[in-house]
């Protein structure tokens, strides 16, 4: 068993939920309450980590990582060492690839508060901060949870864009599920079993937990 | 843009897009102005303005002394800086929270305890004590509407806006609705801007309404100046008025003091109106219960006042009257409408088909000149 690969990816989910939470809320908000002229063109950016092959994806992120690239250049000359195959690289991937997970239920939790009750909510003289507070996210909490939980989960799963990006350095960028790929490669069908069962499980009551809140928030409306 | 120094709400709005509109008014303090005008008028984009949720290209809001909208000035409010109650079409009740504290979450800072207790009177006021806990989809659409309207109390608003307060609940409630309105408006010592499609509603609680035809205010008055002296023929129509036609001023004769008016081949005598100078074209208007029938069996006096013959075309009893159209000399393009007691029409023989006369009383006449 590779708990330092758990660890890692642990760890690297936990990032990338930390991060993209206030991301996702700010983008899938705007969103759903603006309409502007490259709104279709923004939304189809951010799903694109849905459709495209994640080694696609990957090999675009190595060439903009890379010590060529203005990007990495910059990165390296002010951190002092490469973004490519570094656990910040496998973060900064991570946030992309995760974004239409952090945006989209986030958005549909805004879309579907009607548009007259934060209009409602300033003209009783509440500000935009309160009407946020006390009354778009209560009502759009499962929204986010639900988007936390897609995010965490999937980083955990992500394989491709990680191999691409992270490379295979354990303790900097192998998470589990890579790990298991390496144990299949070395025919070490044991381990390679435990750590799927772990991430079977693991996914399993993630996946569970956005339905049960969903469910339990919907039949809570019918009555 | 011009503004005159008394106080109360003044309005004056222009602009050419997204929505036209070419609106204003005044509401004093304590009174009651209904904007009415059919759907697409413009008139919630107006009650939007005010409330600061839509800024025109130009404009002036203002109530007593400060402004809270003024484009020459680059000034506009945001909906949170103008002391305004609003109360939406739907209510916009926030759907998880109970119906009090839908009231004590716009309370500000205070208390929870001084919060609740206001929220109580609030809630009192519109007559739902008991109901505090339950949440807006456990109330009904008159309860729903009596929260967003304590809800709209709660900031004690220096004007009320109304956006067709009583159009989604049944015609029962409505009415109860509207009573308690008029009943409560007597505590609230504010302009009151209340919008709706509905001319009878406009009626009933306006003490002056406000016509709104595509963004534009074309009358402002007391509901039974507007409805039976509109300014135009436009007006006359949107307040449904039927006995449209059209017309010319001929002369005026000063004994007695008439105006002639030529119409169809007739010369009619109408209230005197002096401004207009004769030959200016005029649509004009008699309310059906000015048309007034002759006696088949005896003539009697009046019938020198403007007779006109016609055949009846239309006949339809309504409850104890009559509705009645002729078509003047039987011409199609010249409908007359008069209303009598069905017993009157029983005791004339009067059907389909039958030949009458009447009078069009002169003082009932009302001459609109044409633009």
């Amino acid at each position: 068993m590779d708990w330092s690969a758990l660890a890692l990816s642990l760890e690297l989910a936990a990032w990338t939920t930390a991060i993209l939470m206030p991301i996702g809320v700010l983008i899938g908000r705007t969103l759903a309450r603006r309409q502007f002229v490259a709104k279709s063109l923004v939304e189809a950016l951010i799903a694109l980590p849905l459709v495209l092959p994640p080694t696609v994806l990957g090999f675009y992120l190595l060439v903009v990582f890379s010590g060529t690239s203005p990007l990495g250049q910059i990165y390296e000359m002010l951190i002092g060492r490469p973004l490519v195959f570094s656990f910040q690289g496998l973060l900064l991937a991570s946030l992309i690839f995760n974004l239409p997970f952090a945006v989209q239920p986030v958005q549909r939790a805004f879309e579907s508060l009607p548009g007259d009750i934060r209009e409602a909510a300033w003209c009783c003289g509440m500000s935009s901060w309160r009407t946020f507070r006390s009354i778009e996210f209560p009502l759009v909490w499962t929204g986010v949870l639900s988007a936390m939980v897609l995010t965490f989960a999937h980083t955990l799963g992500e394989f491709g864009v990680v191999l691409m990006v992270g490379g295979n350095i354990p303790g900097e960028t192998q998470t589990i599920a890579i790990s298991i790929y390496d144990r299949v490669q070395a025919l070490q069908d044991q381990q390679a079993a435990l750590m799927s069962a772990i991430l079977l499980v693991f996914s399993f009551a993630t996946i569970s937990l956005i339905y049960i809140i969903n469910n339990r928030r919907r039949s809570r409306r019918e009555y | 843009m011009n503004t005159n120094n008394t106080g109360g709400l003044h309005v004056h709005l222009e602009q050419a897009t997204p929505i036209y509109l070419d609106a204003q008014f005044h509401c004093a303090t304590g009174e009651l102005i209904v904007l009415v005008g059919p759907s697409g008028s413009g008139k919630s984009t107006i009650l939007r303005c005010i409330a600061g949720l839509t800024i025109p290209k130009q404009g002036l809001v203002r109530f007593n002394e400060t402004a809270w909208l003024d484009t020459d000035l680059g000034i506009h409010l945001a909906p949170q800086k103008r002391s305004v109650g609003m109360v939406f079409q739907h209510y916009a009740l926030f759907p998880h929270l109970s119906a009090l504290d839908n009231i004590t979450v716009v309370l500000g800072e205070t208390s929870r305890v001084h919060r609740e207790e206001r929220a109580r009177e609030l809630l009192e006021l519109v007559n739902l004590q008991g109901l505090e806990s339950r949440r807006p989809e456990e109330l009904s659409g008159g309860q729903q509407q009596r929260v967003a309207l304590a809800r709209s109390l709660a900031r004690d608003p220096d004007v009320l806006l109304l956006d067709e307060p009583f159009s989604a609940v049944d015609q029962i409630t409505r009415r109860k609705l509207q009573l308690e309105l008029a009943r409560l408006r007597q505590q609230l010592k504010m302009p009151i801007v209340l919008v709706t499609h509905d001319l009878d509603e406009a009626c009933i609680l306006a003490d002056r309404m406000c016509v709104l035809h595509h963004g534009r205010s074309l009358q402002a008055g007391a509901p039974a100046d507007v409805t039976s002296r509109p300014d135009s023929d436009l007006v006359a129509r949107l307040v449904g008025l039927t006995n449209l036609f059209d017309g010319e001023v001929i002369d005026h004769k000063s004994e007695p003091k008439i105006t002639l008016l030529c119409w169809a081949n007739h010369t009619l005598e109408c209230r005197h109106r002096p401004e207009i100078r004769p030959g200016q074209p005029v649509s004009w208007i008699i309310p059906p219960q000015q048309v007034i029938l002759h006696r088949r069996d005896r003539p009697s006096r009046g019938e020198r006042e403007n007779p006109v013959h016609g055949v009846i075309r239309d006949f339809v009893v309504l409850g104890g009257d009559v509705s009645i159209t002729m078509f003047v000399e039987d011409n199609p393009d010249l409908p007359l409408s008069l209303t009598l007691s069905s017993h009157v029409a029983y005791r004339n023989h009067l059907g389909m088909g039958e030949h009458i006369t009447v009078s069009l009383l002169a003082h009932g006449i009302h001459l609109m000149p044409q633009r």
